[in-house]
């Protein structure tokens, strides 16, 4: 692959990446919450489901997110040499 | 020999934060071995201020430098890791580790929209901010603005939103260690704000970002330990299971259970989604407050400090997990805390009310019957006067506010002093770290973007550096003498920080990196639009309900649980004009914040800000000249992680 075609598929990926990152972040920042006195019916852990994805479920899928992006985008980066270190 | 001391302290950063962790350990058992002794509580507590502001300072000025780049990032040589920690801290305010609890208490399921706006908002950090500011190399947000727009208009235009968001924010951090002192180790208010005012310019003045960096991983740690010990007891003292983020999903249970004895409508109950908050409004501020935390100068500018573009986006993911233990333990604390209310309170004859309800009614935190819960002859006068009172304290008659929840687990656990004593070293960490940041932020953007880059090009690095410290000292002695005047007001405007940043300065940010067609003209229009919109809906509807009315066509905001509007304006238009025309109003004004457009609460007001700021930006843009070929190389530039940095200091 050139150089040009190069820089263009990392950043088209780079975005597809980040695309998916705010898709995940807007369900579960907004999209669940919305059923949240239907989730209350069902309890998990003990809680009623709606209020534990607000006071934890939501944040676990946030915090395992990040973790995952900073691997995946290091990935996209390295993968057309685009990485710090290439 | 200074650089090799400080690759030696870089290489053993897990050994000295270990050593560290054990020693405050070890002095907070020393402390419990005094109490047993007979030591009085507030020797107890002032060496707890006295040891950790101690060790904070020793850190400062341990990192004290003369190198430019030391002092604002910290010589980019902050691990991911560490750079977590530092940023949880700096994250973590006054507000976080005090208030948040009282609030879930207060509000029940609707206040985690500040749990998950305060968490998500980092998803937005990683992705589409910081990892890129953190390529183009500047010292300041608004440097970047002024790189990527062209100049001066954008920097001066960031700067006002910088400072705007900034300024109250740094004001109620120090109101809050005036707080903490007065009512946990019994200073009086002024000392406990100069106390502060000391504790933070020790830590900031000699070493700027390298200094507030290492001393805020030493607050986090202490932070964290003083939040988590007083309801991991609590916890295990009713479950036998140390980890109340789990147990208390039963204590949700009793509460519903209790709710239901005692009348409470399942509408009203504790878990009951959008019963203080309708769901516009609850989700308006989830937004509004993820969007903000993307935004805030202080926090960005923490993302510069790492070695690398892989580093800052590992540190923002570490920075969300060290928060989110804080976070998610909160919501704990709110229940168990309702839990003791509603089996040990609620219900009791006034004469067998637990010691905890006059301990913090002395302070103001409680009321029964409309006064504070001073003492058993007080509340019963006081309930004696309301008409077929029975002499059981019912739900109605009880008031407990916010802050009083984190500050009186220990004691409703029945846990000896020094733990009080730990919660108030934690809540002073949490201040403090925050108060770091934020003036850091603030003077930077005096000293680097308007002296350096605005004023005098070519000073000196020894001239700049003077300056530098000079202004974060004035920065800091004008926002403790704001402090020292209690401004509930101001205090009360934080929580508008996110919606001005958030409109002010994420779509510049945003769209600067994303779009390569977003002019300066359009960038410059946007920040103003973006940001004056939010401020005069803000402004308005506190202030100039009035005026709103009249001539911005707002109307009464509706109660989410029935629909109506809050307020008949009409009606007071027409009866008492006096008090409906009234310039500009007191928060005890009828329609103080209780008028506005599509029923939006003022605190949401970055919803209107927002898209007005990115529409400004990308109409505007259209119709002035496309930024040129050179401007959109460096905007690649800044996309890759590969290469040198794309704005280089001048090395100091």
């Amino acid at each position: 692959m050139s150089e040009p075609s190069k820089v263009q598929a990392h950043w088209a990926e780079t975005q597809r990446l980040t695309y998916i990152m705010i898709g995940i972040w807007a369900f579960f920042s907004f999209f669940i919450h919305m059923f949240a006195p239907t989730l209350n019916g069902i309890k998990f852990l003990g809680f009623p489901l709606g209020f534990y994805m607000a006071a934890q479920g939501s944040l676990i899928v946030f915090v395992a997110q990040l973790f995952w992006f900073s691997k995946a985008q290091d990935d996209v980066d390295r993968k057309y040499g685009m990485a710090e270190d290439d | 020999m200074a650089t090799e001391a400080k690759a030696d302290f870089t290489s053993n950063l897990g050994r000295i934060y270990t050593i560290y962790t054990g020693g405050f350990i070890a002095f907070v058992i020393f402390i419990a071995i005094l109490e047993r002794v007979g030591v009085p509580n507030h020797i107890l507590g002032y060496l707890f201020v006295a040891f950790t502001i101690g060790v904070y300072a020793a850190i400062g000025i341990l990192s004290r430098t003369m190198q430019v780049d030391e002092y604002y990032v910290a010589g980019r040589k902050v691990p991911s890791f560490y750079n977590g920690m530092a940023t949880a801290a700096d994250w973590m305010s006054a507000a976080s580790f005090i208030g948040m609890a009282g609030t879930l208490y207060l509000l029940g399921y609707d206040g985690l929209a500040f749990i998950l706006g305060w968490t998500g908002g980092y998803v937005l950090v990683a992705t589409l901010i910081a990892p890129y500011l953190r390529k183009f190399g500047c010292y300041t947000v608004p440097d970047f603005l002024a790189f990527r727009f062209g100049g001066n208009a954008a920097r001066i235009a960031g700067i006002v939103v910088l400072m705007s968001c900034s300024f109250t924010y740094v004001v109620a951090q120090i109101v809050g260690t005036g707080l903490i002192g007065a009512r946990l180790l019994g200073m009086s208010f002024e000392l406990a704000v100069f106390v502060g005012l000391v504790g933070i310019l020790v830590c900031s003045m000699l070493g700027g970002m390298r200094a507030v960096t290492w001393t805020q991983v030493a607050q986090y740690i202490v932070l964290i330990i003083a939040y988590l010990v007083p309801v991991v007891i609590l916890s295990t003292q009713k479950f036998g299971i140390p980890i109340p983020q789990l147990t208390y999903g039963t204590v949700l249970s009793e509460i519903q259970i209790r709710e239901a004895a005692l009348g409470v409508a399942a509408s009203a109950s504790h878990i009951t989604p959008f019963a203080r908050y309708d769901p516009l409004n609850f989700f308006a501020l989830v937004l509004c407050l993820m969007v903000g935390t993307a935004s805030l100068p202080h926090v960005l500018m923490r993302y510069f400090t790492t070695p690398s573009v892989r580093e800052a986006r590992q540190s923002v993911a570490w920075t969300l997990l060290f928060i989110f233990i804080l976070y998610f333990t909160a919501p704990a604390y709110a229940a168990f805390a309702k839990l003791e209310v509603f089996e040990n309170v609620i219900g009791k004859p006034l004469g067998q009310l637990p010691g905890w309800v006059y301990s913090y009614g002395k302070i103001g935190l409680v009321q029964i019957c409309g006064v504070n819960a001073v003492d058993v002859a007080s509340i019963t006068a006081a309930c004696g006067r309301i008409a077929g009172h029975t002499g059981v304290l019912g739900l109605a008659n009880f008031s407990i506010q916010a802050d009083a929840i984190v500050i009186a687990t220990p004691e409703i656990a029945g846990l000896p002093y020094v733990v009080s004593g730990l919660v108030a070293a934690g809540g002073l960490a949490a201040a403090l770290s925050t108060a770091d940041g934020l003036l850091l932020a603030i003077a930077n953007a005096l000293s680097h973007d308007v002296y350096s880059r605005m004023i005098n090009k070519n000073a000196p690095v020894a001239k700049k550096l003077v300056i530098a410290r000079a202004l974060l000292v004035i920065v800091a002695i004008l926002a403790a003498w704001v402090a020292s005047g209690r401004p509930a007001d101001i205090v009360a405007m934080v929580a508008w920080a996110f919606s001005l940043a958030a409109a002010g300065l994420f779509p510049a940010l945003v769209m600067g990196i994303w779009s390569k067609k977003t002019t300066s003209a359009g960038a410059v229009a946007g920040i103003w639009a973006g940001f004056l919109t939010t401020l005069v809906y803000l402004v308005v509807t506190r202030y100039f309900p009035g005026f709103g009315v009249d001539y911005l066509g707002m109307y009464s905001n509706v109660s989410p649980t029935t629909g109506r509007a809050l307020v008949d304006i009409a009606k007071i238009k027409a009866e008492t004009p006096q008090i409906f025309n009234q310039g500009m109003v007191l928060v005890s004004h009828p329609l103080a914040s209780r008028v506005g457009w599509f029923n939006v609460a003022n605190i949401s007001a970055g919803l209107f800000g927002m898209p007005v700021g990115f529409l400004t930006m990308i109409i505007v843009s259209k119709f002035t000249t496309a930024p040129s070929t050179e401007m959109q190389n460096f905007i690649d530039d800044i996309r890759r992680p590969r290469g040198e940095a794309v704005m280089i200091e001048k090395a100091g």
